[in-house]
């Protein structure tokens, strides 16, 4: 087991380090040139010039990329200017390893700007899953141990209409209604467990939490119902009925049991990528998390930005699937390997 | 080991046998409309004797079976009938009553053992499991039980294999467990669907004679349902042919196998390709496919397969199902043919096809 998650990790880096040069590729191959928006708008051609060498878009791709590489294991400085550190060391920036990139737009490491949004849509992605992990599983139990009643329609129906609305309309509904017109929720802004402690922070979260659960709610339900459903007609659930099992016994023990292989993974992948930020849900609450992020280095064309946020998500999903992989052999005895 | 030969206090059934089935019918409405998987089914089984039913795929063994269980709860199935175990009518117990009874008095084990077990627990938990759900004990009695039931159907080192889960055990030990499981209640009644057709031919006749053992040690009925006429010739003192949802002959299993009279009974001997250990025999499987259970046609159900329609005359066999009469032969013996003098033709056509060498004796 050890020996394969040390495999896993082995071929996860190799995987982030082939999507770093990717994502490189991809941006010095664009039409658009990153020394213009670095610069501004309103920016004289010699000082584009003078950015571009500044900031090392004028040297062949191959050179950026290793010494990006390079700032992510040992750290870098910006700019990499012998003679300014000597003149003004206050110009220069210090970013320690694993170093992602310095932001000429926003003037800030990116690994700063990742430390200041992370916190926050990783706290809407906590409650936003246990939202609709717990609603998801339980109705789609229900449904399924309804199959055909009204109750199962009523609940399939539901989850599904909701899913059907877009994420901002649901956002902007419970924003102007449940918080504003009602007062029933604080007008919606982060709150750091530092400053409000975890009441606040999770009253602050439920809004934006529970649009973000509304996309996957109706998902798991259908899932949890086909996967519940499925496993009521193996051999084994015959096998424990026949035993004398209790009904809910039945299914909570044997038949959920069985489901929950396929929901773990579901759940590990989906749960990666609302870690990385939900960009619908935190622009709609204003939420300055990782979504957001994205959405301005992507208007601004801040390369570094958006390669970081890009390797950070990748990581996401590469650690959220090794995570699941060992998730399987704790729930099924056949994967535990010597 | 002695509470495991513990036999129950022999309560006499008023008036009828232990195991007493009277015309049970299971139909399934479907969309496509009623399905008649059991219709109309009788039989008797006493303590420490063993029912074999055989009948092709589809004829509604497990059906029947599983209504003896009560497993049709809570479906779409239509039940009618009787099904007296010990005088009371299964029928007719509530839901509970029922699940009570499962496991406890009537018990039963499946044809695949690999998926008949809960991949994610152990086996030694799956037969606590049973154990429990029936007697107010701790974990730690229940696992003493359970290795003990392990250790009586043969398997090696219990108290360590009671940990493995069902994919460490092999084929041969999975149903061995599932017979512990099945019998750590002392059950006066288990129905094995089809115990051996999963395993290797080897581990077939080690299995099939663990089931012998083990009822006469618990004085259980059995009822054992197959495909294979060479299990029922071992295991069964009675025989039920099933064929399209009909029981289409019944009796003692020798009767049956000596003195066949129904020629669907026939076709099934035919294929039968040890029964008399001749290097003469044929093997002849019987040709054409089992009727549909949806809107069967009025006459006899295998009319369609045999071979035989033109020794009744007329349109009889296509019009008019045959009751289940006495065969000629007498006894017990029943069978649902219009043919007359069903013994001589099997004497004459079917046994020296089959059998050449009994003949010439
Ligand atoms: N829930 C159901 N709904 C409709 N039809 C059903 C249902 N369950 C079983 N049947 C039908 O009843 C018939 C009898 O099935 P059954 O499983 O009893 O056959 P069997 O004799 O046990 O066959 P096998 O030897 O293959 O196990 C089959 O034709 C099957 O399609
Ligand atoms: S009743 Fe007729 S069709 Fe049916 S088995 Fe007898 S001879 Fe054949
Ligand atoms: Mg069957």
């Amino acid at each position: 087991m050890v020996a394969y998650i040390i495999r896993r990790v082995i071929v996860g880096l190799l995987m982030l380090v082939a999507m770093s040069f990717i994502v490189f590729a991809l941006f010095m191959k664009n039409p658009v040139d990153p020394a213009q928006f670095s610069c501004g708008r309103n920016c004289p051609p010699e000082r584009i010039e003078e950015t571009r060498q500044a900031l090392g878009y004028d040297q062949p791709l191959m050179v950026q990329w290793s010494s990006f590489l390079k700032g992510v294991v040992v750290g870098r400085e910006y700019p990499a200017d012998e003679k300014m550190r000597e003149a003004n060391p206050e110009l220069v920036t210090e970013c320690a390893a694993p170093c992602l990139g310095f932001s000429q737009q926003l003037q800030m490491t990116v690994n700063e700007e990742i430390a200041e949004a992370a916190p926050i849509s990783i706290s809407i992605a906590l409650v936003a899953v246990v939202i609709w992990v717990i609603f998801g599983v339980l109705f789609g139990v229900l449904a399924a141990v309804f199959k055909g009643t009204l109750v199962d329609r009523g609940v399939v129906g539901a989850t599904l209409s909701l899913y059907a609305f877009p994420t901002f309309f649901v956002g902007a509904l419970l924003i102007n209604f449940v918080a504003i017109k009602w007062g029933l929720f604080p007008a919606p802004g982060y709150v750091p467990i530092a400053e409000g402690g975890v009441g606040q922070w999770l009253l602050q979260l439920l809004l934006p939490g529970f649009t973000l659960a509304a996309v996957y709610m109706a998902g798991y339900v259908r899932m949890t119902r086909a996967f519940v459903l499925e496993s009521m007609s193996e051999d084994y659930i015959r096998t424990a009925r026949s035993k004398g099992v209790k009904g809910g016994k039945v299914l909570f023990k044997h038949a959920l049991r069985a489901a929950l292989t396929p929901l773990v993974t579901m759940f590990g992948l989906d749960f990666a990528a609302v870690l990385g930020g939900a960009i619908i849900t935190e622009e709609v609450f204003n939420y300055y998390g990782l979504g957001k992020l994205a959405v301005t280095a992507n208007e601004t064309f801040d390369l570094p930005t958006i390669v970081g946020l890009v390797l950070l998500l990748g990581a996401l999903v590469i650690v959220a699937n090794i995570i699941v992989d060992i998730l399987y052999a704790f729930i099924d005895p056949r994967v535990r390997v010597a | 080991m002695t509470d495991l030969s513990k036999t129950h206090e022999a309560t006499p059934a008023t008036g009828g046998a232990f195991l007493s089935v009277r015309d049970l019918k299971v139909h399934f409405s479907t969309s496509d409309g009623i399905v008649k998987a059991t219709d109309g089914l009788s039989f008797d089984l006493e303590r420490g004797k063993t029912l074999g039913i055989v009948g092709e795929s589809g004829s509604g063994k497990s059906v029947s079976s599983s209504a003896i269980m009560g497993l049709h709860r809570g479906t779409n199935a239509k039940l009618s009938g009787e099904i007296l175990l010990d005088g009371v009518d299964l029928l007719k117990v509530s839901n509970e009553e029922m699940r009570k009874r499962r496991g406890r008095d009537v018990a039963m084990i499946f044809q695949d053992p690999l998926s008949a077990m809960h991949p994610y627990y152990t086996v030694g938990n799956q037969i606590m499991e049973a154990y429990q759900v029936h007697n107010d004990v701790t974990k730690r009695e229940a696992r003493k039980r359970a290795i003990e039931m392990l250790d009586r159907v043969g398997i090696p080192q219990p108290d360590r294999r009671v940990d493995d889960y069902p994919h460490q055990f092999s084929g041969g030990m999975r149903q061995r467990a599932m017979i512990a499981m099945g019998l750590i209640n002392n059950p006066s009644l288990l129905i094995a669907d089809e115990p051996t057709t999963a395993l290797d031919v080897t581990v077939q006749a080690q299995i099939l004679d663990l089931l012998q053992d083990l009822q006469r040690d618990f004085d259980a009925a059995v009822i054992i349902i197959t495909h294979d006429l060479g299990v029922v010739a071992e295991m069964a003192d009675d025989v039920l042919v099933m064929y399209a949802g009909r029981a289409v002959e019944y009796g003692p299993c020798k009767e049956i196998l000596t003195h066949p009279q129904m020629p669907y009974t026939w076709g099934l001997l035919s294929s039968v390709p040890d029964l008399t250990a001749s290097t003469e025999a044929k093997l002849l499987p019987i040709r054409g496919n089992p009727p549909s259970l949806l809107n069967p046609p009025p006459g006899c159900a295998f009319e369609p397969r045999c071979d035989h329609v033109a020794k009744v005359g007329g349109d009889l066999c296509r019009t008019t199902l045959p009751d289940l009469t006495p065969a000629t032969s007498g006894g017990n013996h029943t069978k649902r043919c219009h043919i007359k003098n069903a013994d001589k033709v099997y004497e004459a056509e079917i046994l020296p096809e089959i059998a050449p060498d009994l003949v010439e004796d």
